[in-house]
């Protein structure tokens, strides 16, 4: 099938973008990758007016370094966050997250900002950016402003842009010398996740310094599991602290219930996947 | 809008609407028609064709994200009547039944093999993720691929280098050439 007719508009700059969508008003959509917003509107699940298109915008590209944290531009792809060195050196987790998305011709062109703002329970950089404290810079036609991603995810597909608002990048704070892993629970067709676990860990000789947990897929939005990051911290990183510390993973969470899974099914999913996750993570 | 794309070596200007997909422009507009489009839902891959030297589904990118960009399709792969290493790969190895899949596994493969020039089975099913096939069962489909990547390598051996340095010279060592 093919989209609705709409007018489209490629800025070059963050400004002319956020003109652009508040003078269209509420029909507009931000296209980003694409690999989200096209098939929706293929399938004609939505019909914009407007379309306004950042692949134009050299500024919303690209990851820099500034000093306690990394900052990763809304256009950078997932194929660029997977190779680039700062993310490498102090995200690790959310390098490991994005191996995981999708298959390469998607991650050619999905971004991680489009990501982010599409805010799909099953999207597997969510978590990632909650368990790593980061923080979201949008602008929008008031200037620019920043929320945490704790703010930020708000519900099924929905977060704190409002439609005149631009995702500019996202400040994760550098956790350097942190060993991660992604454990994700898909069916071999589909890359979604039915559940996923995001753990990220510092390690002092054998005892965890320090862990953040995050879980997908398990609410309406990323779920942190500071239950299990309490249970970890301070102990030795041995099986039977793993094993004690998974239990609390389905605490607090209140997962949807689909043909692949029901509650009970993704609460054992999210204990067990957490034991692996943490485990993984310790291996380095 | 006006575009102007190049598409296996030729430069194209044209009117599009901004909803045409890119693999419509490139079959309707432009004739391309060895790109296929086997889904509605961005899974199956049949599309895919590079866009400035990357694998894409061309059913998932806008005629005019394309603008002053750079496709190759399975058709611009041949060279002087020589299929390209993996083109003949697939022959060779029976990789297609029906051959729907095809190009889009052929376009795929060139890049997967672009990024590891020796990938082992894993790495060849990874790498061919986003491309589903009904038919084959994927066998020969790895097994294509890993043939090809002997042919093109480098350095691979004394008879893939006889091969690579022989009749197949002209169709290049991976990219988008
Ligand atoms: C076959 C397939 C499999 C996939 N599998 C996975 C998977 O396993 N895991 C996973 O996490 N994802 C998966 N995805 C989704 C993929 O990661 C997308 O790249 C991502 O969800 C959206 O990013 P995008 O850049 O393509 O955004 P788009 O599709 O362009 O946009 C998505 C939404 O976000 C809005 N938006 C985008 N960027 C901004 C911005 N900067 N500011 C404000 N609003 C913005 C758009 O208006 C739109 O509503 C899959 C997609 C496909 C097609
Ligand atoms: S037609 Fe493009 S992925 Fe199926
Ligand atoms: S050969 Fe028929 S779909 Fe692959």
């Amino acid at each position: 099938m093919i989209p609705a007719p709409f007018d489209y508009v490629a800025p070059s700059t963050v400004d002319e973008a956020v003109r652009a969508l508040a003078d269209a008003g509420e029909d507009a959509k931000v296209l980003a990758g694409g690999q989200s917003l096209l098939p929706v509107l293929r399938m004609r699940l939505a019909a914009p007016t407007t379309v306004v298109d950042l692949g134009k915008i050299g500024e919303l590209k690209g990851v820099r370094d500034e000093g306690d944290a990394v900052v990763i531009g809304a256009m950078t792809t997932h194929y660029d966050v997977q190779r680039d060195p700062l993310v490498h050196d102090h995200a690790l987790l959310l390098a490991r997250a994005t191996d995981t998305v999708a298959d390469p011709q998607v991650r050619h062109r999905g971004t991680f900002g489009g990501s982010l703002a599409h805010a799909d329970p099953a999207g597997d950089l969510l978590a990632p950016a909650l368990a790593l404290d980061a923080e979201m810079v949008i602008q929008g036609t008031g200037g620019r402003r920043t929320v945490s991603a704790a703010e930020f995810f708000q519900d099924f597909f929905t977060t704190s842009l409002a439609p005149e608002d631009i995702l500019v990048e996202a400040r994760v704070p550098k956790h350097t010398g942190w060993t991660a892993h992604y454990e994700k629970f898909n069916r071999v067709a589909q890359a979604w996740s039915m559940v996923a676990v995001a753990a990220t860990v510092r390690a002092e000789g054998g005892t965890i310094a320090e862990a953040r947990i995050g879980l997908t897929n398990m609410a309406s939005i990323p779920v942190r599991a500071t239950a299990v990051e309490q249970a970890l911290v301070g102990r030795s990183a041995d099986a039977e602290t793993i094993r004690a510390a998974a239990e609390h993973a389905a605490e607090g969470t209140s997962p949807t219930v689909d043909g692949n899974a029901d509650v009970e099914y993704r609460q054992h999913l999210a204990k067990v996947l957490t034991g692996r996750a943490v485990e993984a993570a310790m291996a380095g | 809008m006006r575009i102007t794309v190049t598409v296996d070596g030729t430069s194209y200007t044209d009117d599009v609407e901004p909803r045409t997909l890119l693999v419509h422009h490139l079959r309707e507009k432009l004739g391309k028609t060895g790109t296929v489009v086997g889904c509605d839902t961005s899974n199956c891959g049949a599309c895919t064709v590079h866009l400035n030297g990357q694998s894409v589904k061309s059913c998932s990118v806008l005629a005019v994200q394309a603008d002053g960009g750079e496709v190759t399709t399975v058709e611009g792969l041949a060279r002087d009547g020589q299929l390209h290493p993996v083109q003949q790969a697939f022959r060779d190895n029976h990789a297609l039944q029906c051959g729907f899949c095809t190009p889009g596994m052929i376009m795929q493969s060139i890049d997967l093999l672009a990024d590891n020039p020796n990938p082992d089975e894993e790495a060849v099913r990874e790498g061919l993720e986003g491309n589903l096939c009904r038919c084959t069962g994927y066998q020969n489909i790895v097994r294509a691929v890993r043939d090809a990547a002997g042919h093109m390598r480098p350095g691979a051996g004394p008879e893939a280098e006889q091969v690579a340095g022989g009749e197949r010279t002209t169709t290049g060592v991976g990219g988008d050439s």
